[in-house]
């Protein structure tokens, strides 16, 4: 055979090359040792200084590394104390006086104190500050309220407002308002970001570009250690290489779980844990022009949806139906007595003959992607199948994130009809003060793009927001969700629940409602 | 030969200065800026606005671009909005690890392409050709990214014989070996297509020497059939088989980019697709500038080196 030594080769070769993958592949897998929990995040964070970032992901690591002066509650969305242990709020509303908590210092040791407050929020919100060059500080507005912070003594510090702000305190317990060390800002500048320094149950060790950021028990900590030793965050932004991660054991934990792979899931090796959160998923509908101007149109398309198949089929049960304008995580504000729109093709049907809107022809903003979205696409087509059902004939335009906020946040007047968008807040202000007041149409610098305008409204969010009484607040809120349910300025379609897998070894994890990552007492065995 | 050079460097500046018109304005076209990416549902007008001063992208877009061409010249291509830091430092490691990446996938596609390629020559519609045919036309059918989803089921999920994702393990490692490991799938997945059309192209290029009389004097000289083909045949096949190496060097490292989205490597390619989609306007015009510059440098190398074998070419 003229071939042979051609094959004796060629098997060799391949023998070598067998021989070499195998010796790669004898050692297991190097798993993480106990006490080390490894976080599959969604994306490399942009940066740890809490001031200059904007992404759940990126707060997912800095609420296990630095505190606020207060923070939610855990379970709530309710504020209690952290940083300060106590405060006082003047009659009017305008001056807030915090007592900070003795003994704390931050990881680079320098102290913590009423100085250190002042120097965080001078900061960011004064241009002449000579550290405001740190920034930019995209989320400074949470505290343009603030006219100035002084420290009254080293562990007294005052908050004076330009007027009676009552989300002050639920923003000081978002991650814009934590607080960092002014020695550590001063040492690294610009690079603060990436060597941060706080007073959290977690200290910062490493960052790897594109690999990790590890942090690692900070002894000593005021409430008590972290159950675990350390933490890495990997950025996986693959969302099928982050499920096959979780399968394969290369993560402990992941969070945003897609729908279709919660399945994979089930059973004794990892846990689920879900949990509603300050989210809502709703339509803008064009109350300036065209057939959405007619109130009973509206609420034709609260009825002709069926949110229910797009919660459980779309989403795979992923969220919970929206009954108004306010989220239900937001329980004290939230008015238990509202219904969602049930699902009724005949209604809307009636109420679009009254209106005599029949084969109106409207235009549909759709997204395919951003956060918070969800499942934009399809969740967009489900909506235009149940529209053209009841005879409202839609048109979907399709549009890539950033392009789609530019197009509807400037309003949607001479351009669409209806538009997707979703919002996460932290205080029941948030979203109707910016999106349904009469004074947050577009051209006043609102996020109102569908021209809703309802004066009773607009009163009772001008009412709430500067009452600092909560039940005061609360009863302002569910009389104000009332009136938008009935006006229908949008479609209400659903509340996201946030979703986490962890592998059955870990011990002590609960999601927040919040969407906070907190692993101070998790622990992995 | 230094004059040549020269001239050849000369003339890349042009083709560098365009290639920074180009990525620039493209970047000023697309919608949506940077301030609205980065402040997302909060991104109202009076937001962006002072986002967009501090970021400088209030000013003119031309002198925008001055500034920036400016720095680029001093080699300062700015900091990254999105991962607030430099651009250079960014891309230099994101461009080492896509080098890592493509060039062991090159190495691949060209060792086991040729290899396939000669085998299935020699024993043309024999088993060992129609096996490899088979092979060849599967793996050049089926999308890489797939291939890629299907290979981190059976050997990381399942199998757990090597590591789903990224480039190094998380916890230890760091060496070589984990490297390596790291690097198996993905660049196997990698090469597949590439091989497969080297593999086509080889077969093809060795029946045609194969039929010549040069291979018939030697067999009848009593040259041992293993010389004839490894020695003689595939010496003149490589004439046509080159050229294709080069095209396949470059759709490797193209087709990078979705490697690098499956198996989560830090390469250049997911760098700038996250870059785009954040609007990190910095970071994409220099990725794109330096990837370029790195294509201008290399196809003067080429030619220069190719002058040497070929002094005809230099006039």
């Amino acid at each position: 055979m003229p071939f042979t030594t051609l094959s004796r080769r060629g098997f060799g070769l391949l023998t070598a090359a067998l021989l070499a993958t195998s010796s790669l592949t004898v050692p297991a897998l190097a798993e993480t040792p106990p006490g080390v929990l490894v976080v599959g995040q969604i994306a490399e964070p942009q940066s740890l200084d809490p001031h200059a970032v904007t992404a759940v992901n990126d707060f997912r690591i800095l609420m296990n590394v630095y505190d606020g002066l207060v923070r939610y509650k855990a379970g709530t969305l309710e504020v209690e104390p952290a940083l300060a242990t106590g405060w006082e709020i003047s009659a009017d509303g305008t001056a807030y006086t915090f007592t900070l908590r003795e003994g704390v210092s931050f990881h680079d040791g320098s102290a913590f104190d009423a100085e250190a407050v002042v120097f965080n929020f001078d900061r960011m919100l004064k241009d002449d500050h000579p550290y405001h060059d740190t920034g930019p500080f995209p989320l400074s507005f949470f505290f343009s309220a603030v006219q100035s912070v002084e420290a009254v003594d080293a562990k007294t510090v005052r908050f004076t407002l330009n007027e009676p702000y009552a989300p002050f305190l639920s923003n000081l317990a978002y991650p814009t308002g934590l607080i960092v060390s002014p020695a550590a800002v001063m040492e690294h500048g610009k690079e603060f970001g990436r060597h941060p320094s706080g007073t959290g149950p977690f200290r910062f060790a490493e960052w790897r570009a594109n690999e990790a950021v590890v942090v690692e028990r900070n002894p000593g900590y005021w409430d008590g250690e972290a159950a675990s030793d350390a933490v890495i965050y990997r950025p996986i932004t693959d969302a099928n290489t982050r499920v096959a991660e979780m399968l394969a054991g290369g993560i402990d934990m992941m969070v945003e779980v897609p729908p279709t792979a919660l399945s994979q899931f089930q059973g004794d090796a990892f846990k689920v844990a879900e949990q509603a959160g300050p989210h809502v998923w709703f339509l803008i509908l064009n109350a300036k022009e065209g057939p959405f101007a007619d109130k009973r149109v509206r609420q034709a398309a609260n009825y002709a949806i069926n949110k229910e198949a797009l919660v459980n089929d779309v989403l795979e049960g992923t969220a919970e139906v929206a009954a108004g304008p306010t989220p239900p995580a937001f329980a004290w504000a939230y008015n238990e007595a509202l219904e969602p729109y049930p699902y009724d093709p005949e209604k809307a049907r009636a109420l679009l003959a009254e209106a005599g809107a029949e084969g109106a022809e409207l235009t549909f903003y759709v997204t395919e992607g951003g956060s918070g979205m969800l499942d934009p696409v399809a969740m967009g087509t489900a909506i235009q199948a149940d529209l053209a059902a009841v005879g409202l004939n839609v048109k979907i335009e399709t549009y890539e994130w950033n392009t789609f906020l530019g197009n509807v946040n400037p309003g949607l007047e001479g351009k669409a009809d209806m538009a997707e968008m979703a919002w996460m807040t932290n205080d029941p202000d948030t979203l109707p003060f910016l999106a349904l007041r009469t004074d947050a149409w577009p051209d006043k610098g609102g996020f109102n793009s569908g021209y809703y305008s309802n004066p009773k409204v607009d009163e009772l969010l001008e009412a709430a927001r500067v009452s600092t009484d909560q039940s005061e607040r609360a009863r302002l809120y569910k009389e104000m969700q009332v009136i938008v349910h009935d006006d229908a300025p949008w479609v209400f379609v659903a509340n996201w629940k946030q979703n986490a897998v962890t592998s059955a070894a870990v011990q002590g994890f609960a999601l927040e409602p919040s969407f906070f990552l907190l692993l101070k007492n998790v622990a992995k065995n | 030969m230094g004059g040549y050079i020269v001239k050849r460097l000369v003339s890349a500046v042009p083709v560098l200065v365009g290639i920074t018109v180009i990525v620039f304005t493209i970047m000023a076209l697309i919608p949506g800026d940077p301030a609205t990416a980065i402040l997302g549902s909060y991104a109202t007008p009076e937001n962006v606005e002072r986002l967009n001063r501090e970021l400088g992208l209030d000013r003119p877009l031309v002198s925008q671009y001055f500034i920036w061409l400016g720095n680029l010249a001093q080699g300062d291509l700015g900091r990254s909005f999105a991962l607030n830091r430099p651009v250079l430092d960014e891309v230099l490691e994101r461009f080492s690890a896509t080098l890592v990446l493509a060039g062991a996938a090159f190495v691949l596609c060209a060792v086991t392409g040729i290899a396939a390629g000669v085998v299935s020559a020699a024993r043309q519609y024999g088993w060992a050709d129609k096996a490899i045919t088979v092979a060849v036309i599967l793996g050049i059918s089926v999308p890489s990214f797939f291939l890629g989803m299907m290979m981190i089921l059976l050997f990381a999920v399942r199998l757990r014989w090597l590591p789903v994702s990224g480039m190094y393990e998380i916890y230890g490692g760091g060496d070589l070996k984990d490297l390596l490991r790291h690097l198996a799938m993905p660049a196997l997945a990698l090469s597949v297509v590439a091989t497969g059309v080297i593999a086509r192209l080889t077969r093809a290029a060795m029946l045609e020497v194969l039929r010549q009389d040069f291979i018939r004097t030697a067999r009848a000289k009593g040259v041992g059939e293993g010389r004839v083909i490894w020695g003689h045949a595939l010496r003149a096949a490589m004439v046509s088989v080159i050229p294709v190496l080069g095209i396949q060097a470059g759709f490797v490292l193209s087709g990078a980019v979705y490697i690098e989205m499956v198996f989560q490597w830090p390469g250049i390619g997911r760098m700038l697709v996250d870059a785009i989609l954040k609007r990190d306007i910095l970071l994409v015009q220099g990725g794109v500038v330096f990837v370029a510059g790195c294509y201008v440098v290399f196809n003067i190398l080429v030619d220069v080196a190719q002058s040497l074998l070929d002094p005809r070419i230099r006039t």
